[in-house]
């Protein structure tokens, strides 16, 4: 089995490279890979606790009937199979004071970025545009 | 009352997180709101009104995405509610798009009547 | 002679160098290196029949031997039907793409 490492930057809800990524680490976790994601500036966001769903109000549905599965939701979920690491950039954080993270999200630098990058079969680099 | 024209023209970035797209959800919040608010898809967001859009199947760590995107059905759902919603004629033909691909009740205006259309809004809210 | 994956996530309506990848694509192809240029998100907008200036014909005939992916999920959620789609492109999915990571001489390129 193979190890991918991904360097991800964008933000929650704002683009649509993130729910890529995830569909990816899905897709290899589910094939029996590891993966390892180095989130960076934006991206730390992703992983926020209190990220909370909403009713919509255009719609008329309730926050229940919305279901609105949020970003560290989909993380959380990955990191329960155990096949998921995730480091969080810590600068990035503090400058965002986005500290609180869902259960097994880590706090790094980019040097975990490049050991990661070392250690693993690829590694796949994704900017914000 | 002023009118507007909210022009879209970032399309499918974080659409599926957000279960919807934000600004097209914004003008039908303020057409509901009161507002007398045009809309107008031009670049990658006139695909927002092509009919049969299908986002289903997304599952992330075992968590499904159960309500995903309609975007074309946000496209009717403000025309619906009274909406003028207009498509850029170029920008829908220089994407392969046919004209009977697109939903019921959209307007299309070509690039060099976008002048009137601009001058007959009061506020041109170019998100 | 390498493997190179390109994923390409944007799209010539919205970003002006585009081509770039496309034309990478087909000089390492000429290169004798093994190409396939995966599209995803917005990338796939290149692959509708009639799309105007379609940097896809320039690849078709530069790079003949670049294999050109789309994803499955990309293509559906914009309504774009796989009859639809422009000579040459195959449709793929991220299972695939995953398992062209997965090999380590791939060298992976995203955009």
């Amino acid at each position: 089995m193979a190890t991918l490492t991904i360097a991800l930057m964008d933000p929650p809800y704002e683009a649509e490279t993130t729910t890529t990524v995830l569909r990816i680490a899905d897709a290899a976790v589910r094939k029996g890979h590891r993966v390892n994601i180095f989130a960076y500036e934006g991206a730390v966001n992703l992983t926020m606790k209190d990220q909370a769903a909403h009713p919509n109000p255009v719609k008329g549905t309730t926050a229940e009937e919305e279901d609105h599965p949020t970003t560290s939701r989909f993380i959380a979920g990955l990191l329960g199979t155990g096949q998921l690491d995730w480091i969080n950039c810590g600068l990035c954080v503090d400058e965002r004071g986005s500290g609180n993270w869902v259960e097994g999200v880590r706090r790094g630098a980019p040097a975990d970025f490049f050991k990661w990058s070392q250690e693993s079969d690829n590694t796949l680099v994704i900017g914000t545009k | 009352m002023a009118k507007i024209l909210s022009v879209v023209e970032r399309a499918y970035h974080g659409t599926l997180e957000e279960q919807d797209d934000t600004i097209l959800w914004m003008s039908h919040i303020l057409k509901n709101a009161g507002a007398d608010i045009s809309v107008l898809l031009r670049s990658n967001a006139v695909n927002y009104a092509v009919k049969g859009q299908d986002a289903s199947g997304v599952t992330i760590g075992g968590i499904p995405l159960s309500n995903p995107p309609k975007l074309d059905e946000d496209v009717e759902g403000l025309i619906g509610a009274g909406v003028d919603t207009y498509v850029v004629a170029e920008d829908v033909e220089q994407r392969g798009i046919g004209r009977g691909e697109l939903v019921d009740g959209i307007k299309m205006v070509g690039v060099s009547e976008l002048a009137d259309l601009f001058d007959g809004h009061d506020a041109i809210w170019h998100w | 002679m390498a493997n190179y994956l390109l994923i390409e996530s944007r799209d010539p309506f919205e970003y002006g160098d585009t081509r770039y990848m496309y034309n990478l694509a087909a000089d390492l192809a000429l290169k004798g290196n093994r190409v396939t240029l995966f599209l995803i998100q917005n990338g796939v907008l290149t692959t509708r029949t009639g799309v105007k200036d379609n940097p896809l014909d320039g690849l078709s005939e530069k790079g003949p031997a670049v294999t050109v992916l789309a994803d499955e999920f990309s293509l559906r959620e914009r309504g774009i039907s796989q009859g639809s789609l422009v000579e040459g492109v195959e449709v793929s999915n991220v299972d695939s793409l995953v398992d062209m990571l997965a090999q380590a001489d791939t060298k992976a390129v995203w955009h």
